[in-house]
Parts: structure tokens; sequence; C-alpha cells
């Protein structure tokens, strides 16, 4: 089976607070540490796992800035067959619609029987899968918590739906899935396998490459635009206990025997 | 200048989902006096009864009784709106799972644009309608511009706008059904597998000390193990907890895992993203311990506790200990 799997470069919410900066134009950018999208990880794993058991090869793609190479560079230390990098100053402020198009180009450069997302990335919108799959006539799933290769053209596929129940799906192939976290448990990349993919040739496709009008992408042909990153104004917010920990310790325990916090 | 409005309605057992009354606050939002317009799809059964209910809110409801109907496959359901909303429509959907399935590919059929997961809408100017976003995890917001002009899909956030109970629309259900043209589609729905039972019944509890990806460790669960046990709870968790299997999904706090209703809820190196506090109901007592004095759930705790939790919770345990 041949996968691609379309990755992203994001700051870490683990590793950092996030700021905006002094004109709200942007996240304070310094001393963040970026890593792989958390879904899209998840992703990488479960293409390297199918290709284990069924054959194949596992592609990555990534739309972004050079830095972007880094992250295409790890999912192929996990074990990606291939990467490749979507860059371009005339991509810069594309909307979702206008990644989804950058990445209908690159798979129409190849020829893949299941694409892979992560279920969301930092934005929160859950958007780029489904607009793929719709831009390329394929069928789509979301938040996908279960895959079980049935034959060479069907999928069994399951949906993390609310509550934790599972929505279970026929999918035929080809198909664009997008993956919930906990599918299964990514392996860990060690220096070691950093290393060995640290000279391999990632190809970067610009607007040539993918033969797309530039007008269709970027600023100018997004319809939703972020304006600006803000801070909102807090309605009352929890009260911060202050003083050493000994002192919080014993105001959090007063509070929480008024509150029958502690039987 | 936009099209109608209309809002997808989900039901189950003859019940709309609390998305139904909210999506009118949303829309009222946008278009202060336009007729709404609900499209309830469904396969007999308790169809009429939702569609009955929804005209009580809504100022039409068109109503689509049809096999492929029967369960709201998203593939199924973009087709029926494809072939029977105007193309310049403005579609409202939650942003659940479900929302999250249709929309953007609908968006794309229906060449309009989309804006997933509003948070809030400040109104529309011209063809430009002012919303407002949230990234990275609900750290920061974002005022965002979307032209409407050909129509727009919206996902709107769960329980951000109030539900509308005014019940005054004295609307219409027209039935559509003749009219939903091919519905045939390649994914199959199959069965939904029920999520798994666990040893706790965290939903039954009063008090729960819940831990999140702060808890940096497997080895230091223990430390909540210890300090539930010492103030008589039980330990729940965020997501990531149950991604890297420390714990079962039934001790998962949120939109897909459990809601709890408890009396008091500490939460230990949980940030608070919004699909983790959808499964915290009731209004109880919140303590959030976190070393982000940013993390947006000090937005919602009534007391917070800027710590490293690891170093925190022992301290706060041993005291308890020892009374
Ligand atoms: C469809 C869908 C459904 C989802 N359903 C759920 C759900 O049901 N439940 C759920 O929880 N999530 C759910 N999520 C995931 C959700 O979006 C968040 O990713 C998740 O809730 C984050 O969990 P967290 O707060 O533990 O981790 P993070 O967001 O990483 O937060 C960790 C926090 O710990 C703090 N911290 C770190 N170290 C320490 C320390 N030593 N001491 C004190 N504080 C520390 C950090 O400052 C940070 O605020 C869902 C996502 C999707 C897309």
């Amino acid at each position: 089976m041949e996968i691609l799997v379309c990755v992203k470069r994001v700051p870490d919410t683990a590793e950092n607070e996030i700021e905006v900066n002094r004109d709200g134009s942007d996240i304070e950018r310094d001393d963040l540490v970026y890593s792989v999208n958390e879904w899209d990880n998840y992703a990488v794993e479960e293409a390297i796992q199918i290709v284990d058991r069924v054959g194949g090869s596992v592609t990555v793609v990534s739309v972004g800035d050079e830095e972007s190479e880094e992250v295409v560079r790890r999912e192929m230390a996990m074990g990606a067959n291939n990467g490749i990098l979507v860059s371009d100053d005339a991509f810069e402020g594309s909307d979702g619609k206008g990644i989804a198009a950058l990445l209908k180009g690159a798979v129409e450069k190849g020829t893949y029987d299941l694409i892979l997302t992560g279920a969301q990335a930092d934005d929160g919108a859950g958007q780029v899968g489904g607009m793929l799959a719709a831009m390329l006539d394929m069928t789509y799933a979301s938040v996908v918590n279960y895959i079980e290769v049935l034959d060479n053209r069907k999928l069994k596929v399951g949906r993390e739906i609310e509550g934790g129940n599972v929505e279970m799906n026929e999918i035929e192939l080809p198909c664009v899935l997008s993956i919930q976290t906990g599918i299964n448990e990514p392996r860990y990349v060690g220096i070691r396998g950093i290393r060995k993919v640290a000279s391999v040739d990632i190809p970067v496709w610009g607007s040539s490459e993918l033969g797309i009008d530039a007008a269709s992408i970027g600023e100018s042909g997004a319809k939703v635009k972020r304006v600006d990153y803000f801070v909102p104004e807090l309605g009352e917010g929890a009260e911060i206990l202050e003083g050493s920990m000994e002192e919080i310790a014993d105001k959090l325990i007063e509070l929480l025997k008024a509150k029958g916090g502690i039987k | 200048m936009a099209g109608q409005v209309f809002a997808y309605i989900i039901h189950r057992e003859g019940i709309a989902d609390d998305s139904a009354l909210e999506l009118i606050t949303a829309a009222r939002k946008i278009f202060p006096a336009a007729p709404l317009t609900a499209v309830v799809t469904g396969s007999g059964g308790n169809l009429d009864a939702v569609c009955n209910e929804m005209a009580a809110s809504y100022n039409e409801v068109w109503k689509f009784d049809h096999e492929a109907l029967a369960y709201p496959n998203a593939e199924v359901i973009r087709k029926l709106l494809v072939n029977t909303l105007p193309g310049d429509a403005v579609v409202l959907l939650p942003h659940n799972t479900f929302g999250m399935d249709l929309a953007p590919g609908l968006s794309i059929k229906m060449d309009s644009a989309f804006v997933a997961d509003v948070v809030d809408i400040e109104g529309l100017e011209g063809d430009t309608l002012n919303v407002i976003r949230q990234e990275y995890s609900g750290q920061v917001s974002t005022h965002v511009t979307c032209d409407i002009s050909a129509g727009v899909v919206l996902n709107i956030r769960a329980g951000v706008f109030q539900a509308d109970e005014s019940k005054a629309a004295g609307g219409q259900v027209v039935d559509k059904s003749g009219e939903t043209g091919d519905l045939s589609a390649v994914r199959k729905f199959l069965e939904i597998v029920e999520a798994e039972v666990g040893d706790v019944d965290i939903t039954k509890e009063d008090i729960l000390v819940s831990i999140g990806r702060g808890i940096e460790d497997e080895d230091n669960i223990e430390i909540a193990d210890e300090l539930a046990e010492a103030i008589g709870g039980v330990v729940s968790c965020s997501r990531p907890i149950v991604d890297a299997k420390w714990l079962e999904k039934s001790r998962q706090v949120g939109t897909s895992g459990k809601t709890v209703k408890p009396k008091v809820y500490l939460a230990l190196g949980i940030s608070g993203s919004f699909q983790h506090l959808g499964g915290l109901k009731g209004n109880p007592f919140i303590v959030a311990v976190n070393k982000n004095p940013k993390a947006p759930i000090f937005q919602v705790a009534d007391v917070g506790v800027v710590e490293d939790l690891l170093e925190f919770v022992p301290v706060l345990t041993e005291k308890i200990q020892t009374g």
C-alpha cells in the first residue's frame, strides 16, 4: 500500500507558554520549542505499521517554511521511506483551503492508496484532511482510532466519537483519513535514527513544481484570514493562592474542607 | 449578500442535541432577523417528533426521511446538503466529531468558505463575517475574517452560545423527502462499538483528582493516588494519559471520554482544552495546579495554584495525612 502522510511543524504547547507579541501580529516565536504536530506523529506511526503488515511505502509531506524540513526528516527517522517539503514564499498566508490545494498538487504528482493527516493541529481547525479528500473526490473519515486492512481495496475504519464510542465504517481505497491520538504508541526516535537520515535528499516543491496558480493560494486566495492574536479579557478567573508552598497548601486545605473536598 | 441560513440538527432517540438551540443564538449574531431553517434528517421512527420540536424554534424545518439517512454518515449527509441547499447558503454545524467529519468537505463541494470551531461572532460587515477562534489549545485567541459572499460553513463550539429557549418561531415542517437526490456513498456505516467499562465509575464520584500531561511520567501517578486516598477521592485524567496507556479509558474526562459531575475537581497539570472541559458538568469547585500561569484552566477554575505539581502535591498530601 502506498501511503502519504501530511505533517505539520508546530510550537509544542506542552513545552511552551504561548504569548502574543507586542502588536498582536503573531505569537512570540523566539525561544519556542517546535515539534511535529502530536496527531501527525500518530498518523506516521500508523502508516509505518500498515506497511509493515501489508507492504508498500510511506511518504511524508509537509507544507511550510524551510524549517519544516526538520519534521519531515524526523518522521523519516521514524521509518517513513520518502519525504517531500512543499514550500514557496507565495504559499504564505494560505487558509485551510489553500493548504489543501497545495497538498492536492503534491498528491497528484504520485500514486497513493491511502492519505493520512492528523485529526487537528495547532490551530485546532481539523479541516485540511476533509478538504483535501473532497478536492480529490476521495472518501474521508475523521478522528480515526482504528484501521484494519480488509483487502487491497477495502479498510475497516473506526472513528472515535463522543463518549469514546467507536463508529465502525467500511471504506474503499483510495481514501483520506484523519488520525486521532491513542490509535497506537508512536515509536521513540533516537539520535541514531536521526543520523541515519541526516543526509537524505528531501525535494522542495514550489508553485512551479506543483503547477499551481499562485492567485488561488497564499494570502490573496484566502477567504478566511487571521487578523490578529490576542488574549481575551478574563472574567473573574481563578483566585490564585499566594505564599510559600506550605502556606498555599494550608489555605487550600481550608478551602477544600469548606467545599466538601476532603472526606 | 449571503444566502439563506441553515442549521443541521443532530438528534438521538427523538431528542435534539443541545447544539440545536445554541446554533440559533450563533445565527442571530450574524443575521439578527433573517428566517432560520433547520435541516432534520433520519429514517422514520422519531423523526417527526424532532421536526415538530424544532418548528417551535426555527422558522422552517426541512425534513428528509430516507432509509439512507437512518444513521448520520457524513458522506451521505454531505451529498444531501449539496443536492438540496442553495449554493450560497450559510450552514451552521456543531464543532463535534460529526461537524468535523462533515464540514470541511462540504465547504469544498459547495465552493464556500469554512471556519472551524468558532467561539464567538462579532457580526457581519457587508460580505465579511468577523468571528473569534482560539489556537494553541486555547492559550491565545484570534480575530478572523471570512468572505461569505459565496456562502459559508461554520462549525460552532458547543456550550459557548446560550441555547435560544424562546420557542416562539411558530415554524413549519416542510417534507422534502422526495428531493434528496442521489445518496449513494463509498463509506459504509457498520456499527457503533461502545466504550469499554472500567473498574471505577468516575461519573458517580464527588471528588476527582484529575491528572494531565503535566504528571510527566507514569511513575508519578502515585502522587495523585496518594492525594486521592488522603481526601477520599478517585483519580481521573485527561486524554494524553489514556493515549499513553497509563490509565484506563474509563478514567478519561472529556467529550471523547466520560461526562462527570463531581462536587470538587482537582485539575493537576491539565491545560483546560475545551474537549476536556466539555466533560465537566454540574458546576464543581475547581482547583487547578499548573506551572503555567497562563494556562486556560485558570479561566474556569475557582482556585489556582501556580506551582510544579510534582513538588506541590506531595506537600499537600502530607499535610492532609498529618491533619
Ligand atoms: C476530537 C477530539 C476529542 C478530544 N477529547 C478529549 C477528551 O475527552 N478529554 C481530554 O482531556 N482531551 C481530549 N482531547 C484532546 C485535547 O484537545 C487536548 O489535547 C488534551 O485535553 C490536553 O490534555 P492535557 O491538558 O493533559 O495536556 P496539555 O494540554 O499538554 O497540558 C499539560 C499542562 O500541564 C502543565 N504542566 C506541565 N508540567 C507540569 C508540572 N510539572 N506541574 C504543573 N503543571 C505542569 C502545562 O503547563 C500544561 O498546561 C480531544 C481532542 C480531539 C481532537
